[in-house]
């Protein structure tokens, strides 16, 4: 129940007076609520659960988390690039 | 897809494994809360990849497994009074009351509907004025926010045939209740990322620091969960009993201020018994006077319940971390997720559906 899903908005709207958004989770649309989320623009990432975003996904962190466990590990040149995993 | 497949590349996992294996000593003990990671653990193998000496144990994090049997009775009878649409999150249809579960009340003819979001059931209301609309607010910090939402948008559209009925439980007192336990054996914990999204982690460290336990908050990929538990054993080697972010990209220290003040507004703090653990004071919220009018304990006669429990389950063991699935007599026998003894066996975030679903038969 608390696995919320990452996906990136493509429309922002009003409904019954809450702000709403299409939201795209890897081809699939859903609506989410955007009301915890009053920052977040279109092209944004965002943690959707129970249809409300709970939390704006911070793009810089989550690059460099994988650029210091790369980097420390110096594994595209040792291994390749990266397969395509589902 | 995004921020999904990154965190599942197996040479990442594995580099991380090898770190936690270096650096490793002594034998520790730490629980992930959360039931998503529970699943996350045993589907991706990540216990069976860990060095002996770590010990992973489940935790409470379930918010299906911890609802009270009296809130599910109380469901049931609501489910089954005819006015009622009665309207829940799926995983909640199969958790066994004391007789009988939400599916075989609508199997009987209660209208028993499973939606995604409470908005659908603030729609269901608006659509259906001559009827009761009934929703089960049930779950940790992550569901209080859409759930809150929903009482207070009954409220501006004057809905009055709209009502909660409300189980919500919080992490941190049951933090408190396992780690003040007499029989505790856990020294580090995996902090739920999703809760620490909306509530941030400012709650956890004095919890650190009064039992000497460090945390790590992190997220659902195994990834995630890999660099958790390695900053949670780099903490435990060090003896630094602190809280460490492991999930930057979704969680700050302060987490979502429009939700916590949202919840705030809407619940209180009370004393909440958990399923199978027993009560836990301090340790859920229900909805404060202000929107008494939308509370289905009150709409409903359904004060007067008295459960009965499966004397075979022994989820509320499982559920403290004091044992595993495969130690129960009835797992995979009398107990199975098409047929479940306790509500562990039924979530999707319950560790012995997990066990189950993952062929996980023997002890590790």
């Amino acid at each position: 129940m608390c696995l919320g899903v990452p996906g990136k908005i493509k429309e922002i709207y009003k409904k019954d007076n809450l702000r709403m958004a299409r939201v795209d989770f890897g081809g699939v649309e859903r609506e989410a609520c955007l009301e915890y989320v009053p920052e977040a623009a279109v092209g944004e990432y965002i943690v959707v659960h129970v249809g409300f975003a709970i939390s704006l996904l911070s793009e810089e962190e989550a690059h460099a988390t994988l650029d210091l466990l790369r980097e420390i590990m110096d594994l595209e040149q040792e291994l390749g690039p990266e397969p395509d995993l589902p | 897809m995004k921020y999904v497949s990154e965190y599942r590349d197996a040479r990442l996992v594995k580099a991380v494994l090898d770190d936690i294996r270096h650096e490793v000593t002594r034998p520790w003990v730490i629980m992930e809360i959360c039931g998503g990671q529970t699943h996350s653990i045993v589907r991706h193998g990540i216990d069976q990849l860990l060095p002996p000496k770590i010990e992973l144990v489940h935790g409470p994090g379930c918010p299906v497994c911890v609802t009270p049997l009296e809130q599910i009775d109380r469901a049931l009878a609501i489910a089954s009074d005819p006015e009622v649409i009665f309207t829940s999150y799926g995983d909640m249809l199969r958790v066994p009351g004391s007789g009988r579960d939400l599916f075989s009340v609508r199997a009987s003819g209660g209208d028993v509907r499973v939606i995604y979001s409470p908005l659908d059931a603030i729609k269901l209301a608006q659509e259906n004025p001559h009827r009761q609309v009934v929703f089960f607010a049930i779950g940790f910090e992550t569901t209080a926010p859409p759930n809150a939402m929903s009482v207070v948008q009954a409220k501006s559209l004057g809905l009055e045939n709209f009502s909660v009925l409300v189980s919500h439980v919080r992490v941190p007192p049951a933090m408190h209740a396992i780690l003040g336990s007499p029989h505790n054996r856990v020294q580090g914990f995996l902090a739920a990322g999703h809760v620490c999204a909306v509530m941030g982690y400012w709650e956890y460290p004095p919890i650190a620091e009064q039992y000497q336990a460090s945390i790590a908050v992190t997220g659902f990929e195994p990834l995630d969960i890999a660099r958790g538990i390695l900053q949670v054993i780099r903490l435990l080697e060090a003896g630094e009993y602190v809280v460490a972010n492991a999930y930057k990209r979704a969680v700050t220290l302060e987490g979502n201020r429009p939700a916590q003040d949202l919840i705030q507004r809407v619940f209180e703090s009370c004393d909440r018994k958990w399923r199978g653990v027993g009560l836990i004071p301090q340790s859920g919220w229900r909805l404060r006077s202000e929107f008494a009018e939308f509370d289905a304990e009150k709409r409903f006669d359904v004060e007067a319940i008295t459960p009965e429990e499966s004397p075979l389950c022994i989820a509320g063991e499982i559920l403290q971390g004091l044992k595993k699935p495969v130690d129960c007599s009835a797992f995979g026998e009398q107990c199975t997720p098409e047929n479940p003894l306790g509500a562990t066996m039924v979530s999707s975030e319950g560790a012995c559906a997990a066990y189950y679903q993952y062929g996980r038969t023997e002890a590790v």
